[in-house]
């Protein structure tokens, strides 16, 4: 699919605006745009929003053989993938020339400026050490997908927690998230990003464009610091001039932009911390806004209830009652016994009887419903009390003894006593059966 | 089928329910079923895209969803962009999964001597002469008696914005409330296209920044509640 191609007027309204020194929505030169940061339920997983592009960065580990030119340190690897989803311009399975630049950059950042430590990723010196992935999805593609990458990358990787590992003497032991809590990646600092682009010969630029100001910019200029001020990567494309002194600005500028960014990452990194120490909900499905097609009122339903009330009363007419039904016990042989052979079932009640259990039941889950909720209460209290009339008839003598009065329970438990008087020659014994 | 007052919310698969008295019609008042909609081999009305089912008398269904990517039908007036130039025809991009192509004898006065000036990239307003599921489409830029009436090339110091197809259709609505209070907020020269494109031209570029941030963010607001959220809007440009 390709992508649409930039019209002529397009292009001409960005470059008229930008000499003027507006954007078309409505944000200064420097300004970025709102930057939403979420959390996945599981550790390591982030959600970017920089405007309308969304990126999605998930770490994940492994224990692996390290290199052999570097036998103590982890591996951490970095993928950023521009999938169709997130522009129709972008092909599936063959890496364009863009998505090349952009893991480069990201290994650069990332890796080559030390911000995760390594060594600590080591489990046994040569043979085995962990390798930390990150993942980066593009989800939506608004321009400067690179800064989201980055910050994803950056809040991912200190989000992640990986499984907790001992050693002692050969043995390794690895343990899961419910023996110990897993632990937290060494961060040394956040390399962060700035992208710049220019327009009009390098004569104007703009902080963090947008997809149209992307397309039409002459050149671009991308800025890696953490909030110490140490630059971290610089990678100039687009094949624009720049004078000593706009690289220098241009720097000037990162560094506040890069300690706005580190603010907004650590505030949501302590927000999850505390939403998950509290046990509110967090995860990506809470904390990203909820965006419905559906109207703005509510309609209250009309439910019909009469036929729950009905029954309800039906039900608590016929417990009034309790059912005098004769059960019979079988000894059939040194703690066994068998209920009720050659009589009518008592236990399993006829389906078009209105006091069925399910239906009981059904009445009890109208619950809810204000009407129902006391006959409901009502039918409790009345089998309770049947329970009673059935704890005093277990004082006759012969009378084999239930466990308890609930209806639902099959088992039968049969105390020694009571078997030892009950006649070996399997005679039968009269049995009350709560009514059901 | 979720259903709240008179919006009835349907998603793909969902069977429709429709009222008895239309269940059973008889031949001569006939259902019609519009983008959305799909009758199964029982009979049973099913939906294939999710979104607001649509009613107009007599018997006329559809769903309005929010979709961009555009499925050109014969006779929609369409914003296309010059995507690039051949011998005899231009191909223009509507926003649908293949360019349409346009002749150049498909202009108000064009002979083959005197040839439409059109560069890549510019825009063109059209018209579909041919939109066929197996067939490339066709896009003119005049009407059957051989004149522009308003089709043609869009100059270029207007501006372009992508919208939904849906909130170009509101748009196009007779009495829309978002172009009356347009006019009144950033006098404008508009024209839309059922691809999802609209242009505006203002007397200066600040007025058609505005106009478009308007159009941008309108996009999501009920034609009844554009009214009362208008002025919020606007309150939200002044100092833009």
């Amino acid at each position: 699919m390709k992508e649409t191609p930039l019209s002529n007027c397009e292009r001409d309204f960005v470059l008229l605006a930008v000499r003027e020194k507006k954007r078309l929505d409505g944000r200064q030169t420097y300004d970025y745009r709102k930057v939403r940061i979420a959390f996945g339920t599981e550790y390591g997983c982030c959600v970017v929003e920089l405007g309308k592009t969304r990126v999605l960065a998930q770490v994940s580990c492994e224990l692996v053989s390290p290199k052999p030119s570097r036998p103590s340190e982890g591996v951490l690897f970095f993928n950023l993938e521009l999938s169709p989803m997130a522009s129709p311009g972008f092909e599936q399975g063959r890496q364009s020339e863009m998505a090349i630049e952009m893991n480069r950059l990201l290994e650069r950042c990332l890796r080559s400026s030390r911000s995760v430590d390594t060594e600590s990723l080591c489990v046994i010196s040569g043979e085995k050490v962990w390798q930390v992935r990150t993942d980066i999805h593009a989800l939506n593609h608004d321009g400067n997908i690179m800064d989201a990458a980055v910050i994803a990358a950056n809040a991912a990787l200190a989000h992640f927690r990986r499984p907790d590992v001992t050693v002692q003497g050969e043995e390794v032991t690895l343990y899961s998230v419910e023996d110990r809590d897993p632990v937290p990646l060494t961060i040394h600092h956040m390399p962060l990003t700035t992208t710049f682009a220019f327009f009009h010969e390098g004569s104007r630029l703009l902080v963090d464009p947008t997809r149209l100001e992307e397309r039409v910019m002459e050149g671009r200029l991308l800025v890696a610091m953490n909030k110490h001020r140490e630059l971290c990567a610089l990678q100039a494309s687009g094949g624009i001039r720049l004078l000593q002194d706009q690289v220098l600005r241009c720097s000037h500028v990162a560094s506040v932009k890069v300690l706005e960014l580190t603010e907004i990452i650590q505030r949501a990194l302590e927000n999850d911390v505390q939403a998950r120490k509290e046990g509110r909900c967090c995860g990506l499905a809470e904390s990203l806004p909820v965006q419905r097609v559906t109207v703005a009122c509510a309609h209250d339903a009309v439910v019909n209830n009469e036929e729950a009330r009905r029954r309800a009363d039906e039900v608590v007419k016929c417990a009034e009652e309790p059912a005098d039904t004769e059960g019979a016990v079988y000894h059939r042989g040194p703690h066994t016994a068998q209920v009720g052979e050659g009589l009518v079932n008592s236990w399993v009640v006829d389906d078009n009887e209105p006091k069925s259990e399910e239906e009981q039941e059904e009445a009890m889950d109208d619950g809810d419903l204000e009407g129902v909720k006391v006959e409901n209460e009502e039918v409790e209290e009345l089998s309770d009390d049947s329970v009673v009339i059935l704890e005093t008839q277990h004082r006759a003598p012969n009378v084999v003894q239930l466990s308890d009065g609930s209806e639902e329970d099959e088992v039968i438990i049969l105390s020694g006593k009571d078997l030892m008087n009950v006649s070996s020659d399997w005679s039968r014994v009269p049995l009350s059966v709560p009514p059901c | 089928m979720a259903e709240t007052a008179n919006v009835v919310v349907l998603m793909p698969g969902e069977t429709l329910q429709l009222p008895n008295s239309e269940a059973s019609l008889t031949p001569a008042q006939e259902l019609v079923l519009g983008p959305g909609l799909r009758r199964d081999d029982g009979g049973t009305v099913v939906a294939t895209k999710a979104g607001v089912l649509r009613r107009r008398d007599p018997n006329v269904y559809w769903i309005d969803s929010h979709q961009k990517r555009y499925v050109p039908v014969r006779g929609e007036m369409v914003i296309g962009i010059v995507a690039a130039k051949s011998v005899d025809l231009f191909k223009v991009d509507i926003g649908s999964s293949e360019h349409a192509s346009l002749s150049y004898l498909a202009f108000e006065g064009a002979t083959k001597r005197n040839r439409p000036n059109l560069q890549v990239g510019d825009l063109v307003f059209t018209r579909l002469l041919v939109a066929n599921k197996d067939m490339e489409p066709e896009v003119v830029c005049v009407d059957s008696a051989g004149r522009a009436n308003g089709l043609g090339q869009l100059s270029g110091d207007g501006f372009l914005i992508h919208t939904s197809l849906e909130f170009c259709r509101r748009l196009l609505t007779p009495g829309c409330p978002l172009i009356a209070s347009l006019s009144a907020v950033c006098p404008c020269e508009i024209t839309v296209g059922m691809n999802g494109r609209v242009w505006l031209r203002a007397k200066a570029l600040w007025p058609a920044a505005v106009a478009a941030a308007l159009l941008e963010r309108s996009n999501c607001i009920e034609t009844e509640q554009m009214k009362s959220q208008l002025q919020n809007l606007t309150d939200c440009l002044a100092n833009f």
